[in-house]
């Protein structure tokens, strides 16, 4: 007897099976539930059964709250603090990596590269180190320039007003530069590779042409560098906009979420998490994640519209 | 046909494999999580040797990932445990699901065994309507942990620290002058335990039996003040508990007082500053507040499987002086059992303490914590006090108008969601 033989004609959908089995269950079901959810008051603690239907209630609960309007500032400080200068550095960084070094470059990038693919528990250890009040690397060489004349005395001013040693992520003032340093610099090395890459496959012809016709350095950047990373401005531009408003593992793991300071950090992912696993209240978290859905979309479209429409375009340059 | 005959045979073989795997005797699951865990690993062996049928499973999570994991297995109903562990910080949260077993009803008749527990623990794990959802396991007696040689340096006594907080905060500008070293970790702990005094029995912390918030309360507004005035007079670290600036605050000598449950001896002497030892004093809480710092609880799912032994093993980790006593030497968690408190082990000193009979203050103060009802939204409650707490002291925000902001906050996330009673 032969082993059976499955048809033809099914084959492919069983071999294709096990993709959309797995999608299915672990992506499509939770995205389409959660949609459900957020029409819902639902405390899990207590049971499926005592979820009840409240319509739209959760949106406009999630809109009128403080802590929502407060997380949103956050965010969108976090997006444009840590975000903007992420692309104002890497990109001329970029240019100056491609233009001047030449030994050694994939080291140098490499090295930018390194914080964007470590993982964040690793990063969150050793900046809560350096960042510590009292017993961290940045506060010792603080106390170290105050002996330098000029600087020291305002320096010291500085401190004396702080208490002594400035709390980096335990005072509400400077959790958000702190936690918006980590970001920018975990990110910077991901936005150069990206503008690199870019910038290797701008025909050199281009330049060596407008050194003919007398272009100086500057203007061969503005109007054949510049002009021609559009497209890759626009996609990295997203990327980062997408990001910074799911911000959520930078001030989750730096900041004590016992301590009153992380308030000055909750990003709106922050307080939907907050809202759904300490507070029990899953509705309104889920709506809260499709409220983001829809900013993050209207601000790639913003974007979008932003860079023209000729920078989605692959031949937009030629 | 030989492939047939040959499928036959594997598709029994693994049957009889599967019916062969099922466990000989009936499991109890106990959840629970570190260093609980140890209390009843340490108890396996007369698990056993009672009830050789039916075989002891003890499964332990992290203390958040066990609640979280917890949560989910109320929310679904499956995968729950025979036995529950439960912190006090969850106490509230979970009794409101409904979904644990009534302690009080018979076969288990808890309420006739009432008496044998300190109070106010037992009071946490009933729900509003008095339903007893969970039997506390250890207590957190509040105490002030103090440097006794600091304190002995600046010249400043017990009794100055304990009299009341503007002593208390008094004795601390001495002894930063004369030692340099914090009164305090953090303000925020001044704050947590003096809102807690005048408390009677059966006063919730932030909620009244009606629900009504409480927290724009004179009891509130001194709380308050109290954690400003050490923040603004430069007496705490600003280091909250369990962080890094905290574990080496005391390593280094740099906090002069800790007020916590009893239960901190035992982190201090094992891994916070185990080089500290005998430096260290226990004090009751400055101006006479009576409270305690957490406690553990077991609770039995409605969906347990074997609900008979889960009590069984609920009775042995609470009720079983033996047990309790070995809980008390083995991870230093106070007991919840009253007739532990009358041992002889009570009357020993305290090492750590620099030979104290500590014990025994800590069972004075177990006996006058007042019994304080939980509510399932203290932990909500608690986290926006912190929040408002922390604009006062860093952004000088007015405490009227902070606590008036906390009111309305916690009415808003509590008004739509009533807390279900069990």
């Amino acid at each position: 007897m032969s082993p059976p033989v499955i048809s033809r004609r099914w084959a492919p959908y069983i071999f294709i099976a096990p993709f959309f089995l797995l999608f299915a269950v672990f992506g499509l079901f939770p995205l389409l539930f959660s949609i459900y959810l957020s029409l819902h008051q639902w405390n899990p603690a207590e049971g499926l059964h005592t979820m009840h239907w409240v319509g739209l209630e959760n949106y406009g609960y999630a809109l009128t709250d403080p802590w929502f309007h407060d997380s949103l500032y956050n965010t969108v400080w976090f997006a444009l603090v840590s975000g903007l200068p992420q692309h104002l550095v890497a990109l001329p960084l970029a240019f100056f990596i491609h233009q001047r070094v030449k030994r050694g470059r994939n080291l140098l990038v490499g090295a930018y590269f390194v914080p964007y693919i470590t993982s964040s528990v690793a990063i969150a250890l050793i900046f809560t180190t350096l960042l510590s009040k009292d017993y961290g690397l940045v506060n010792a060489m603080l106390a170290e320039l105050t002996r330098i004349p000029l600087l020291g005395s305002p320096l010291e001013a500085v401190l004396q007003s702080r208490g002594g040693a400035i709390d980096w992520l335990g005072d509400a003032d400077t959790t958000k530069p702190a936690v918006a340093f980590v970001v920018f610099w975990r990110y910077l090395g991901w936005n150069l590779v990206l503008y690199l890459s870019a910038l290797q496959v701008i025909d050199k012809d281009l330049y060596e042409a407008a050194t003919l016709d007398g272009a100086k350095p500057w203007q061969q950047f503005r109007y054949i560098t510049l002009p021609l990373l559009r497209p890759m401005m626009f996609f990295a531009v997203s990327l980062t906009i997408i990001g910074s408003l799911q911000l959520f593992e930078e001030p989750f793991i730096l900041v004590d979420s016992e301590r009153g300071a992380s308030q000055s950090v909750m990003t709106s992912a922050i307080f939907m998490y907050r809202l759904a696993f300490s507070d029990g209240d899953f509705g309104t978290a889920s709506a809260v994640s499709w409220l983001l859905f829809f900013l993050i979309a209207a601000l790639t479209w913003l974007n979008a519209k932003l860079f023209g429409s000729d920078a989605r375009g692959e031949h937009a340059a030629r | 046909m030989k492939l047939k005959t040959s499928l036959i045979a594997l598709t029994l073989l693994m049957l009889g494999s599967l019916v062969l795997a099922q466990p000989a005797r009936p499991q109890l699951r106990v959840a629970t999580f570190p260093d609980l865990d140890r209390a009843a690993k340490a108890a396996a062996a007369i698990w056993a040797q009672r009830h050789p049928g039916i075989e002891l499973k003890i499964v332990s999570m992290q203390y958040a990932d066990h609640h979280m994991a917890m949560t989910t297995a109320l929310a679904t109903g499956s995968g729950l445990p025979d036995v529950m562990a439960i912190d006090l910080r969850f106490i509230g949260k979970f009794a409101a699901s409904g979904g644990f077993v009534d302690l009080n009803q018979a076969p288990y008749n808890a309420g006739t065994k009432a008496g044998d527990y300190v109070r106010y623990a037992l009071m946490q794990g009933q729900s509003r309507k008095g339903a007893q959802l969970a039997m506390p396991a250890d207590i957190g007696p509040g105490t002030l942990l103090y440097r006794k040689d600091i304190l002995d340096k600046a010249g400043v006594s017990e009794a100055e620290i304990t009299k009341d907080w503007a002593s208390y905060l008094a004795a601390g500008k001495k002894i930063k002058a004369a030692t340099g070293a914090l009164l305090m970790a953090d303000a925020a702990d001044l704050r947590d335990i003096a809102l807690r005094q005048g408390l009677k029995d059966g006063e919730g912390i932030y909620f009244d039996d009606q629900g009504k918030v409480l927290v724009e309360s004179e009891r509130f507004r001194r709380a308050f003040e109290l954690g400003r005035a050490a923040r603004a007079a430069g007496l705490d670290a600003h280091a909250s508990a369990w962080s890094n600036d905290w574990a080496a605050g005391f390593k280094q000598g740099r906090i002069a007082t800790q007020m916590m449950g009893a239960w901190l001896v035992g982190h201090l002497k094992n891994w916070l500053a185990p080089d500290t030892a005998g430096l260290w004093r226990s004090a009751p809480l400055p101006g006479g507040v009576q409270a305690a710092y957490g406690g553990s609880f077991y609770a039995i799912p409605k969906k347990a499987q074997h609900k008979d032994a889960a009590w069984d093993f609920i009775r042995l980790m609470t009720a079983d002086k033996a047990v309790q006593l070995n809980s008390l030497r083995v991870l230093d968690s106070y007991p919840a059992l009253l007739a532990a408190h009358q041992d002889p082990l009570m009357d020993e000193p305290i090492a750590f303490l620099g030979g104290q009979v500590a014990r025994q203050m800590w069972r004075e103060t177990a006996a006058r914590v007042p019994a304080t009802p939980v509510s399932p939204f203290d932990v909500l409650a608690t986290t926006i006090i912190r929040d408002e707490f922390e604009k006062v002291i860093t952004r000088g925000k007015d405490i009227a108008t902070a606590l008036k902001d906390a009111r309305e906050l916690i009415e808003r996330r509590t008004r739509r969601r009533p807390g279900r009673d069990a």
